[in-house]
C-alpha cells in the first residue's frame, strides 16, 4: 500500500496567539487513498479544525500536515469542501454556483471559458447524480434545504477533488432528507475516486457511511479511538435496523460521553 | 331595465369588475388630503400669507415666479446631481478600499464616524475659502454629506463575508482578489445600491444649505433672497420643487435598486 494521502503528525493548534485557545493537540491520523473516514467528538472538540489543517486553512504551530505526499504549507486545491451552511451565492444560479470552484483552481480557470461547454455537461450529471436534474437554471432560493445542500455536494466536486471534506453537512436537515443525503454520499463514494473525511456529531450517521470512525476527545482535540467499520457495502438503509449496527453506535455514545466527562 | 337585466342574464357581458386599487392610489389621495386639510386649516384660521400661505397661494407662486424657479430648481439639481455621482464614485471606491481587510476596516472605520459626525455645514465656510461662493461648494457640500453612507454600505457587504464561504474559496487556492471579485463585490451591491436613496436625499440637504449660505443661484439661494423680501409664497414654492425633485431623485433610486439587485429581495439575503 502507498504512503497514506493525508498524514497529521503531532499537530498542536492554537487559536488567538500564545495565550489564546489550545483547540487540538498531539493530534494524530492517517487517511488512506479512497478511504471514508468519519470523525465524531464532543462539540468544540476541534473537528472543524481538523478540516482547515487538513485543507490548509490553517497552518499548525507545531506538528506537521502532509497532503499528497508534500507538507502544507498553504491551501491545497486537490480538496472539495462542504459545510453544514451551504453557501450558495444567491446572485448565481445553481448551475453558475456548481461552476464557481472552476474559475478559482488554477488548473481549470484558464480553460473554463474555451471549454464551457464540455465543464457545464459535467455539472449536469452531477446534477443528475445528486438527483437534481433539470435544476441547474433555478436559484438557490428556489430550492429547499436539502436540494441546496446536494447542490453544495456537487459544488465541493466539480473540480475531481481527491479529498472530500463534509463538515456537519447534513446538521440542519430534517431526518428524511438526511438519510436520503447518506444514500448519495455512499452512492458518490462507491462510484468515483474519491477520499471523503466526514465530520459529524451523528453516530448513526457515522456508523453507516464510513470505513472507520475516528473519536476524537474534548479540547484540547485528540484521536482517542479509531474504529473499523465492520459491515459489507453496499449498505442499505435497512442496516440502521440491525443490532450489531446499533451496538456499534452505542459503544461510541460511550466513548463520547466518557470523552466529554473527562474534559 | 332592471327587468331586462335579470331576465337575460347571459346576453350581458359581466359587468366589467371596476375594483379600485385603493393601494395604488393612496399616494396621491393622500397626498391631495394634505393640500386640503393644509388650505382649509389656512382660510379657516385666517392666518396670513405672509405666516403661511395657502397651496393656491403657493401654486399661483409657482406659476408667477415660473422662469426663476426653473432655472434655480434645474441648477439645484445639477448641484446635487453632479455631488451625488462624485459620492457614488468616490464612496463605491472608498468602501472597497475599507472592506478590502479587517485591519483597514479597523482602522478607518472611527476616522469615517468622526467624520461623518461633523456637521456639514460647518464645511461650507472652509470651502467657499478654499473654491469661492458658487457652484463648487454645493456640489462639495453635496459629495461630502452623501458619500458615508455608501462608504459604509459596501464596506459592510464586503466585511460581512460568509466565513464558511470564504474558506470553501480559500481552499481552492483563491487569491483576496478572487474572493473580491467573486463573492466581495457582487454581495455588496444590495448594501450599495440600497445606500443611493439614502445618498440622494442627503446630497439635496448638502446642496441646498450651501447655496443658502454661499451663492447667488439654486433653490437655497432664492428661498434665501425671496425670505429676505417677506415673499413667503415663493419660499413654500421652491420647497414644494425640492419635495418634487427629491421624489423623482429617490424613485429613480428605488428603480435602480429594484432592477439591478432583484435577488436580493427574492432570497433570505436582506438589505
Ligand atoms: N477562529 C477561531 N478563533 C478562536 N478560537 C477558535 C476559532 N475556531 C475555533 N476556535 C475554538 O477552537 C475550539 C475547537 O473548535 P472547532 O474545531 O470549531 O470545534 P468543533 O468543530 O469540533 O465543534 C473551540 O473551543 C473553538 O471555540
Ligand atoms: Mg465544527
Amino acid at each position: 500500500m502507498a504512503s497514506p494521502l493525508v498524514s497529521i503528525e503531532n499537530v498542536d493548534m492554537r487559536y488567538g496567539g500564545p495565550s489564546g485557545t489550545l483547540a487540538v493537540s498531539g493530534l494524530n491520523l492517517r487517511i488512506n487513498r479512497g478511504e471514508f473516514v468519519a470523525v465524531v467528538g464532543p462539540s468544540g472538540c476541534g473537528k472543524s479544525t481538523l478540516m482547515k489543517l487538513t485543507t490548509g486553512l490553517h497552518i499548525p504551530q507545531a506538528g506537521a500536515v502532509i497532503v499528497a505526499n508534500s507538507q502544507v504549507t498553504k491551501p491545497v486545491s486537490i480538496v472539495g469542501m462542504a459545510f453544514q451552511n451551504p453557501t450558495m451565492l444567491p446572485w448565481r444560479t445553481t448551475l453558475e454556483n456548481i461552476l464557481l470552484p472552476l474559475e478559482i483552481v488554477e488548473k481549470h480557470r484558464h480553460r473554463l471559458r474555451s471549454h464551457k461547454a464540455e465543464y457545464v455537461a459535467k455539472a449536469e450529471k452531477l446534477l443528475e447524480t445528486v438527483g437534481l436534474k433539470g435544476f441547474g437554471e433555478k436559484f438557490p432560493w428556489q430550492l429547499s434545504g436539502g436540494m441546496q445542500q446536494r447542490a453544495n455536494l456537487c459544488r465541493a466536486l466539480i473540480h475531481e477533488p481527491e479529498l472530500l471534506m463534509l463538515d456537519e453537512p447534513f446538521g440542519a436537515l430534517d431526518a428524511f432528507t438526511r438519510e436520503e443525503l447518506w444514500c448519495v454520499i455512499r452512492d458518490l463514494h462507491a462510484s468515483q475516486d474519491v477520499t471523503i473525511v466526514l465530520v459529524t456529531h451523528d453516530l448513526r450517521e457515522s456508523v453507516f457511511l464510513a470505513d472507520k470512525v475516528v473519536v476524537m476527545s474534548a479540547r484540547p482535540g485528540r484521536v482517542i479511538a479509531e474504529h473499523e467499520v465492520p459491515f459489507e457495502r453496499p449498505r442499505q438503509l435497512e442496516l440502521l435496523y440491525e443490532p450489531a449496527f446499533n451496538e456499534m453506535v452505542q459503544k461510541l455514545h460511550g466513548e463520547i460521553a466518557t470523552a466529554r466527562v473527562a474534559a | 331595465m332592471t327587468t331586462l337585466d335579470t331576465t337575460t342574464p347571459v346576453a350581458v357581458p359581466p359587468k366589467p369588475t371596476f375594483k379600485v386599487n385603493w393601494v395604488r392610489l393612496a399616494p396621491f389621495l393622500y397626498t391631495i388630503g394634505l393640500f386640503v386639510i393644509w388650505e382649509v386649516g389656512v382660510r379657516i384660521s385666517g392666518l396670513p400669507h405672509t405666516i403661511l400661505p395657502t397651496p393656491t397661494r403657493v401654486f399661483e407662486a409657482i406659476v408667477q415666479y415660473w422662469s426663476p424657479i426653473w432655472k434655480n430648481s434645474i441648477q439645484t439639481l445639477y448641484t446635487t446631481v453632479l455631488g451625488f455621482l462624485i459620492a457614488v464614485v468616490a464612496g463605491l471606491g472608498i468602501g472597497l478600499f475599507i472592506g478590502w481587510s479587517k485591519t483597514i476596516y479597523a482602522g478607518l472605520y472611527p476616522i469615517m464616524v468622526g467624520f461623518n459626525a461633523i456637521p456639514k455645514v460647518a464645511l461650507v465656510p472652509i470651502l467657499v475659502i478654499w473654491f469661492g461662493i458658487g457652484t463648487v461648494p454645493a456640489v462639495l457640500t453635496a459629495f461630502l454629506i452623501s458619500f458615508f453612507p455608501i462608504v459604509v454600505n459596501v464596506a459592510t457587504g464586503l466585511a460581512t463575508i460568509e466565513p464558511e464561504t470564504e474558506d470553501v474559496l480559500r481552499a481552492l487556492g483563491a487569491k483576496k482578489m478572487d474572493i473580491m471579485l467573486k463573492v466581495g463585490i457582487p454581495r455588496s451591491m444590495p448594501y450599495f445600491f440600497g445606500s443611493l436613496k439614502v445618498a440622494i436625499t442627503l446630497a439635496f440637504v448638502g446642496s441646498v444649505v450651501s447655496e443658502t449660505v454661499a451663492s447667488n443661484s439654486g433653490l437655497g439661494n432664492m428661498m434665501a433672497s425671496a425670505q429676505s423680501n417677506f415673499n413667503v409664497p415663493l419660499v413654500f414654492a421652491g420647497l414644494l420643487m425640492l419635495a418634487v425633485e427629491g421624489i423623482a431623485m429617490y424613485a429613480l433610486m428605488a428603480w435602480v435598486e429594484k432592477r439591478m439587485t432583484g435577488w436580493a429581495h427574492r432570497s433570505s439575503m436582506a438589505n
